[in-house]
């Protein structure tokens, strides 16, 4: 049986995240782990978060994860989550600037103020509730329909260097992205675990997918 | 392309069963919470509202316990609310599988508990539940304040003010009940919907007096609301979820169908 590790760095709640990926593949072995040698042992990594981005990088270095990290996204296949999207880039703007992982080159930057829609109505922050991913080919896109409504909470967003990685857009009301993809590395903006059917395939593409493009 | 309008069921939950009554009164049975929560995200909602109706000790643990069971197969957005007075009583709805918890009376008496909640939890996670009723009288300009104890008691402190406060404070969501609506079927109160969502910069909820699908589609297109709550409608099968979202997007309402 395949294993995969739900990073735990205090972040956030990480149960939605087990049973979803438990519930769309029966037949993976879930674990939610703190311990670096147990973490690096698994076969695919879950990379998850809410809340700030300082008290990520603060949680991250506290518990020496961050080089677990760097080192599992450069060899199995890794998903980021939300929070742990953003911590991929290279900075966010978030508290001025605050330094990240710089495993995928970009930043972090939030939505403008004052957003308004086509027809001059008030856009709100954060992005919340379900918006529509219009996705380019890779394996973890695999049946679910294109532009297909994924549930998303933010108020920042990254801003990759290489437009070339970007995996998908959203629009609110400008198009930013809100997945990245490179190499076994894949990266979402919205959260899978809350998306229902189409949250549930997502997830179950990842545990099927052997990191190649 | 767009972010789509949310329909969120609301379970009023007393003694580990779904109630319904109004204004307390007259409570029917609607069904257990877990299959009613099953039928609603088959039904396609797009989060599902917990409402601890009696807030008592004994209710809570059954109510930790039917968030746990609902979040084991439903994959949408859970919020809990009704007597979430402490940080340790988040900590237990998250870890229950919550994904935001809805703060009413605690927020009143100590408005720097939400702070403390959004600080330490996020404040994606942090809905303020406002229950407002109207206190202008006919020809002067509308206000209105927040009132507790179900509507019973008057605080004189304004609405919209008070919506301001909560998301300088930390709130993420606003879930904003009109007590003259509840339980009436009449319809949101549009005029105060509209109010506080054009005052706020976070998401509103608006709730309070559904009794038919074109109040929900008012609720987004006059109230201006983000997302639209309702309980009884939905739970004796008068109307499902998706007759709801088919009636509002034919109104031109966007929709996740």
């Amino acid at each position: 049986m395949s294993s995969v590790a739900v990073i735990d760095y205090g972040m956030g709640n990480l149960h939605s995240i087990a049973k979803a990926l438990q519930h769309a593949t029966p037949d993976v072995d879930v674990q939610i782990l703190s311990d670096p040698e147990l973490i690096l042992k698994a076969d695919r990594v879950v990379f998850p978060g809410v809340g700030a981005m300082r008290d990520c990088m603060e949680a991250l270095n506290q518990t020496g994860l961050t080089e677990v990290i760097k080192a599992s996204a450069k060899t199995k296949p890794f998903l980021g989550i939300c929070l742990g999207m953003q911590a991929l880039l290279t900075d966010s703007e978030e508290n001025d600037t605050i330094p990240a992982l710089n495993i995928l080159p970009g930043h972090v930057v939030h939505f403008p103020e004052a957003l308004k829609d086509a027809e001059g109505n008030s856009l709100k922050i954060p992005h919340m509730g379900w918006n529509q991913v219009h996705y380019a080919q890779h394996p973890l896109w695999d049946k679910i329909p294109q532009d297909s409504r994924f549930y998303f909470v933010h108020s920042y967003y990254a801003v990759p260097d290489d437009n070339a990685i970007i995996a998908a857009t959203t629009d609110y009301p400008d198009t930013f992205a809100c997945a990245l993809a490179q190499d076994n590395v894949f990266a979402v903006q919205f959260h899978p675990e809350k998306s229902q059917a189409v949250g549930l395939q997502l997830l179950n593409n990842f545990l099927h997918w052997n990191g190649q493009v | 392309m767009s972010l789509a309008k949310r329909i969120i069921p609301c379970l009023d939950v007393a003694n580990g069963r779904v109630v319904k009554g109004v204004q307390f009164v007259d409570i029917r049975d609607a069904g257990d919470p877990v299959e009613v929560a099953r039928r609603y995200d088959r039904e396609g909602a797009d989060e599902i509202t917990f409402l601890d109706i009696t807030a008592t000790h004994d209710n809570r643990d059954t109510m930790a316990h039917v968030v746990e069971q609902v979040a084991s197969e439903v994959f949408i957005p859970l919020t809990v609310g009704g007597g979430i007075k402490t940080l340790e009583d988040i900590r237990r709805m998250l870890n229950a599988g919550a994904d935001k918890v809805g703060i009413n009376s605690a927020a009143v008496f100590n408005p720097e508990f939400v702070r403390e909640a959004a600080q330490r939890f996020g404040s994606q996670c942090i809905v303020v539940a406002i229950d407002a009723k109207k206190v202008s009288q006919v020809g002067e300009p509308e206000r209105w304040e927040i009132f507790t104890h179900g509507g019973r008691k008057a605080t004189g402190i304004d609405a919209i003010e008070w919506a301001k406060k909560m998301v300088n404070y930390g709130a993420g969501e606003i879930l904003l009940t009109s007590m003259d609506r509840d339980g009436t079927r009449e319809g949101f109160d549009l005029s105060l919907t509209r109010t506080i969502s054009e005052s706020v910069s976070v998401p509103v909820i608006a709730s309070g007096g559904v009794g038919n699908l074109e109040h929900l589609a008012e609720g987004v297109i006059q109230g201006k609301a983000d997302a639209v709550l309702a309980a009884s409608i939905f739970h004796f099968a008068e109307y499902s979820i998706q007759e709801a979202k088919a009636h509002m997007a034919s109104r031109g309402i966007e929709m996740r169908l």
